[in-house]
């Protein structure tokens, strides 16, 4: 008898057991979407309401004409030539909403794609040509690494040391990043995917791929010197008085698909594909709106980098997973949050 | 139907927490999690259309009151969960406008108003009522096994296909 209760007691806590470790309730260091947004937040301080990265930001709106030179790519609706309504957001990496801008901060241009019956393609892509590391765990390393020690001000060189060590791919591909061309601003920045991603033609066809967004805007070297005596929303205040201006053209980039050889990378973000890849440019996105996150669309919004239409499909990049399991732990926070005025305020977009 | 079920709730719930806690794997996991919520939810209200025309046996003579008590109470609130945790998933989802893939262009409406601070506290809820499903899983699973091994009054005869062996109990289900 004694037998049988002690065969129910290890049936029981074996399926118990198995529920916890699924879970990670044993694995106290497995990096987890939780465990990366607490990093973020000890490294940024306590932002209630707002996103965890890019936290500064503004919201946009337009459109994406598509000129139907991607529908032989990408059976995707959104590349049928014709017109969608576009909700995005302009932002600064970093966690801090109220960071003075400045020309070295990565910037980012979020984008959703309203498609018709109900899908969507949302897509988060920086000025930058290769991203800085590979792996969510590097990321998580690089966050630690780089964060400015208190006594002076910069990050520890030992500490980086350790990183450069740890992640050779980012001790390759942070110099290339740090030394790139910076425009003057977000309106003629080249945004990329850095993530690869993969069209399915109408035949069912996998197409690795990246892409870009490149401005019509004809790029201006940013001026460091300028840009310190122009105010903590220098770089906002300039794209708002840009999107404002009756005489101005709205502004517009061009959607280019850059299409991956057989032997390219599809899974490293820090690894450039090489020039001569063939480009299919899909069509113009339009930015004719801005608005303070405070009122506007997108603030309520996860750009999730998976949430994708038939026809575009994630690679096994790690980062993009990742970024989809991070960015709603971070959505899941700050929607229950109380929302605090951004810095970037409906007053400033008026003036 | 309970078998199936059965199946399908439990790999929900280890789907569940394993997605919230992965980097890698979060994206196929929840590509799995939604359409799989919806098939539970359209089996539920299959399941308890026929419990409501064709009803279960009586308790057996055996079962003291408050044993019949736990039994009526855990099955009306796992029936109350299988319920609740699709339309959870699925309200949470539309709170937060999200578009609701199933699988490829298939996607369902949204069934509740635009509103981050509704999809925070479903999103909260969701977690909350899986692991009550489970603890109440635990608990159903423990009385079966409680009643085949220890008391062996052959009441599992009511759920699986096959005749469970020994015991000469006499307060069996035909008795």
């Amino acid at each position: 008898m004694l037998i049988r209760w002690a065969a129910i007691g290890v049936v029981i806590a074996g399926i118990v057991g198995a529920f916890a470790y699924t879970g990670g309730w044993f694995s106290p260091h497995r990096l987890t979407p939780a465990r990366f947004i607490d990093t973020f937040e000890a490294v940024n301080g306590p932002h209630p309401g707002f996103r965890r990265n890019h936290a500064k930001g503004v919201c946009v709106t337009g459109f994406f004409e598509s000129s139907g030179n991607a529908a032989r790519i990408s059976k995707a609706v959104v590349f049928r030539p014709g017109r969608v309504r576009v909700i995005g957001r302009f932002a600064l990496a970093g966690g801090n909403p109220y960071a003075p801008d400045a020309s070295g901060i990565v910037r980012s241009m979020a984008l959703l794609f309203k498609l018709p019956d109900g899908e969507q393609w949302r897509t988060g892509i920086n000025n930058i040509p290769i991203f800085v590391v590979k792996t969510p765990e590097a990321f998580r390393d690089q966050l630690i690494a780089f964060q400015a020690d208190p006594a002076t001000g910069k990050p520890d060189p030992a500490r980086v040391q350790a990183f450069f060590a740890k992640h050779p791919e980012s001790a390759r591909a942070i110099p290339l990043v740090m030394s790139r061309p910076v425009s003057s601003g977000f309106e003629n920045s080249t945004y990329n995917s850095l993530d690869a991603f993969r069209f399915i033609d109408a035949a069912g066809n996998s197409i690795p791929v990246r892409w870009s967004m490149i401005p019509v805007q004809p790029f201006v070297a940013a001026d460091a010197a300028q840009s310190a005596s122009q105010g903590k929303n220098y770089l906002f205040d300039a794209l708002i008085r840009r999107i404002n201006q009756p005489s101005e053209q709205p502004l517009r980039w061009h959607l280019v698909i850059t299409i991956g050889d057989p032997g390219d990378p599809i899974n490293d973000a820090t690894i450039a594909w090489p020039a001569n890849r063939e480009h299919v440019d899909a069509g113009v996105l339009t930015i004719d709106h801005v608005e303070s996150e405070q009122t506007g669309a997108c603030r309520d919004i996860n750009y999730d980098p998976l949430v994708l239409p038939s026809g575009i499909a994630p690679s096994d990049d790690p980062l993009l997973s990742a970024r989809s399991a991070t960015y709603s732990q971070s959505f899941t926070r700050r929607a229950g949050e109380t929302k605090e005025p951004s810095a970037v305020t409906p007053a400033e977009i008026r003036q | 139907m309970h078998w199936t079920m059965a199946a399908m709730i439990i790999a929900m719930l280890f789907i569940g927490v394993a997605m919230v806690a992965s980097l890698a794997d979060y994206h196929s996991l929840v590509a799995i999690h939604r359409p799989l919520g919806i098939a539970i939810l359209i089996l539920v209200i299959i399941r308890y259309v026929n419990r409501k025309l064709n009803p279960p046996p009586e308790f057996i003579a055996s079962m003291p009151p408050a044993e019949r008590l736990a039994a009526t109470i855990s099955e009306k609130t796992m029936y109350a969960m299988m319920f609740a945790m699709p339309l959870i998933g699925w309200g949470m989802l539309s709170a937060a406008r999200y578009p609701i893939v199933l699988f490829g262009p298939l996607h369902l409406p949204p069934i509740l108003p635009h509103s981050p601070m509704l999809y925070a506290f479903l999103r909260k809820t969701h977690t909350i009522v899986a692991h009550l499903f489970f603890a109440t899983i635990i608990a159903h699973f423990s009385a079966v096994l409680f009643h085949t091994l220890i008391v062996r009054d052959h009441l599992i005869d009511r759920m699986v296909p096959w005749k469970v062996r020994g015991g000469d109990f006499a307060g069996g289900p035909n008795t």
